[in-house]
This record gives structure tokens, sequence and C-alpha cells, in this order.
């Protein structure tokens, strides 16, 4: 039985989704590390919900504290980078011009519901820009563990936790599998290397069809 | 001739009362009025309704609960996800001294964009299905559903900006403008921190982020250094 993938790897996994030309944002935690792994050939976007298009890598001296994304981490620009205010930012997220947002996930359930702001182990939790951009983006992706602390499996035939959104995730990418979203029910389209779709579905609450194209992922 | 130009963030905020509703501009650390949040410290307003896209998160706003002058606070962002780091407002939220409203961001920007352009409101579909939802009106508008979410006012505005001049325009840099441009025009009384007062004429009319007209009071302050936490 294999491992499963580390976090770097489920963000070079969600990184395959990106093309070029996309405008991309990146929620804060797991989904952060995607941007190490961007197509290098491609011209990718990237959105911060604080008032920024284009941002490049995070920045290590000389910070500014003008100049940070929605994460609060200080960051470089990229040519051809713009600043706008957050009720543009907004209308851009609402509006349909992101094409994809990654956030990450405590639950989602087999319709596609999101479940990731409140925290139970804390009793509570904020909201930030993850409800916008679950409603807004073009494609949302979710990246998480496919399980929490003690196997409680994430991916769910409800949510339990308080929602972010209602049927709003497209694709999920865990450590274990790759997983579409459709409106009747969930496809397993891929398995991490080393990893049994038996186990991945031991793994998760709803019962997974198994795309025709079932195989491993290319990492 | 006009002039806004106040000498001390002190004097810009003389008549702040107790029990006023205060816009903060910022987001994390950036664009944050940091010198009006220390002077609001030292003047020690009580009872504030304080609006903010954060609170304790790289911005100074959790000085106000040292001596427990919120009683209220309307943010999108509150509660961090590790709980080693918890800051003094959510020690106050969690023994129920200080009362929160958290709000998605994009519905908290809007609410205050209405509350400045004179709308009654907005419609919007984030937030349906959530707790957000909880006690407000949906609206069928063309077929689909959208949540009501009315307009968002202060009595004062603190926003932060790069220039201005005595006419109260003012000039953003970076990600600097995030919210304060919007809560420039949402509030009775608006005070923005500059770090730099430059004559008429001096920032080009194409940058200028806020037009005078929205600003009352400026006031010249250097930028409290604030570190990026991680």
């Amino acid at each position: 039985m294999g491992q499963g993938l580390t976090r770097e790897l489920i963000a070079l996994r969600v990184a395959r989704e990106l093309r070029d030309g996309m405008v991309v944002n990146l929620g804060i935690g797991l989904p952060t590390l995607v941007s190490n792994f961007l197509p290098p050939a491609a011209e990718i976007l990237l959105q911060a919900e604080n008032g920024i298009l284009g941002y490049g890598p995070i920045k290590d001296e000389d910070f500014d504290p003008d100049l940070i994304n929605a994460g609060g981490q200080p960051v470089t620009l990229l040519p051809g980078a713009s600043f706008f205010d957050s009720a543009a930012s907004f209308a851009m997220i609402r509006g349909g011009h992101v094409d994809v947002a990654v956030l990450g996930g405590l639950e989602v359930s087999e319709r596609g519901d999101l479940a990731n702001w409140y925290l139970p182990d804390r009793g509570g939790g904020s909201i930030g820009g993850a409800m916008d951009l679950a409603c807004g983006a073009r494609r949302l992706i979710v990246a998480m563990t496919h399980t929490a602390r003690g196997g409680r499996p994430r991916v769910r035939t409800q949510c339990e936790y308080p929602l972010t959104a209602r049927a709003a995730v497209d694709l999920i990418v865990t450590d274990l599998a790759v997983i579409e979203v459709h409106s009747d029910g969930l496809v397993l389209t891929e398995v991490a290397p080393g990893i049994d779709p038996d186990y991945v579905q031991s793994q998760t609450e709803p019962a997974l069809r198994r795309a025709p194209s079932l195989r491993e992922m290319d990492l | 001739m006009i002039d806004k130009v106040y000498a001390t963030p002190d004097d810009a905020l003389h008549d702040v009362p107790d029990g006023a509703s205060i816009m903060f501009g910022g987001f994390v650390s950036a664009g944050t009025p940091s010198n009006l949040i220390l002077a609001l410290q030292r003047r020690g307003t009580k009872g504030i309704t304080g609006i903010a896209n954060n609170i304790g998160l790289g911005d100074l706003l959790d000085v106000l609960c040292e001596e427990r002058q919120l009683a209220k606070f309307i943010a999108t962002f509150a509660i961090r996800a590790s709980g080693t780091r918890a800051s003094r407002f959510e020690e106050q939220y969690r023994r129920h001294e200080v009362e929160l409203e958290l709000v998605p961001q994009g519905t908290f920007v809007e609410r205050i964009r209405a509350g400045g352009a004179g709308l009654g409101g907005v419609l919007t579909r984030t937030g349906l299905g959530t707790v957000v939802q909880e006690g407000k009106q949906v609206l069928d508008v063309g077929g689909a559903e959208y949540l009501l979410e009315l307009p968002l006012r202060a009595d004062f505005a603190l926003i932060k900006a790069y220039r201005a001049d005595r006419l109260g325009n003012l000039q953003y840099r970076y990600s600097g403008r995030n919210f304060n441009p919007v809560m420039a025009t949402a509030a009775d009384v608006v005070i923005a921190e500059v770090e730099e007062i430059v004559e008429t004429g001096e920032i080009d009319p194409e940058d200028v982020g806020t037009p005078g007209v929205y600003v009352d009071r400026i006031v010249r302050c250097d930028p409290v250094p604030v570190r990026w936490e991680g």
C-alpha cells in the first residue's frame, strides 16, 4: 500500500489543472503551495483578493507592509501586474472573471457542498474571502487531505460542519485521489501512486463511481 | 481656502464620542491606519462598534482590547486557524465581552459601498445556504436566488493612504488601497492618515484614488513599523 501524497505533491497535482492565460486565486494554507509548481511556460495571473492581479513569488527581504497577498505574505510583482480596491476585487471574483479558485477544505459533500471556514476544534473560525471565491470562481478546486485526524473521511454524503457554499466544488484533489464532482455524484478519476481504488473508497463516505479512464496520477 | 490638515492624530480624533461606530481601512499590514488606531487607544473611547476586514492579524486593532474599548466588531477575519496565537479580541469574544458579526469579505465591502453610494442594499449569491443567510431576505431575480444584504455606514472612518493634498485628495500605494477608498465614502467623518502631504496639483489627477470630497481630515504620520508574522 502506498503512502499517499505529501502536501507539496497535492499542490503539484493541483497545478497540473492550470493552463496558460488563466486567472487563478490560491487560498491560504495548502493552496498557497500551488504557486511553487505553476507550469513554467504558461502565463498564469495570480489574483489576491486584497487587490492584486499578477503577483509573483513570495519575497523574503525588504518587507513592504503595503505589498502583500491575501495570506499577508510579502510578494513580488510580475510585469503586467495591477492593483485595485476590495470592491473591484470581489466584483472580479463574484462576476466570474476568476477562472479557478483553489481552496483548502474540511469537508466536501457528494453534491459539492464545501465546509472550510468553521473549525470545530477551535469552536469558531473566519470567513474571509472563502464564501465569495467558492460561489464566484468559474471552477473550484478543493485541495485537502483525504481524511481528518483519526481517519474521519472528509469526502462525505453530507457536510456536518457549517457550509462555505452549496454545490460549488468541481474537483477534489487529496493525498489519495482526484475526484470530480458531477451532478449525479462523485467520480474517481485518479489515484495516488501505489494507492488502490478500493482503499480510496474505504476512506470515503459516499460511493465513488470509477471513471473508465481511472489511472494513477502522473506526477 | 480649504485646509483639512490636522497637526496630530490625537487632534484629528478630538470629537470621537463613546459608543461611536468606526470603520478602519486596511488588510492585515497593508493600508492600515496604525497611528490613528494608537491615538484612539490613547483617547480611551469606549463602547466602540468597530468595522474592519480583520482584527488581531498583523493590524494594530487588537490594542483596542487592552482597555476593552470595543463593544462590537464587524469583520471577515477575527479568529485564527491556530489557537496558539489567539488575540486579545478572541479571548474577549470567547468570554462574551465583545460581540462579533462575521461577514463574507465580498459582502462586507459591497455593504460599505452601498452605504456610501446611497443604495438600499445589494443582492448576492454569496452566503446562500450558509449561516450567513440566517434572518435575511432571499429574493428571486430571473430564476436565481440572491440574499439581500443591507448597507453599512459608520460615524467615523479611519483610513490610510500614501499621500494627500490639503483638499483631501488621496493617492494609494500598492495593495494599500483595499478597503480604504470604499470606506472613505461611507462615514459621516472620514479621517485619513498619510505618509506625506504635498501641494495641491502635485498628485496627478490620474493618480487620485479617493477624491477629496470624501475626506474630512488629514494627518501626516510616519508609518508604524509592522513585521510580517508569517
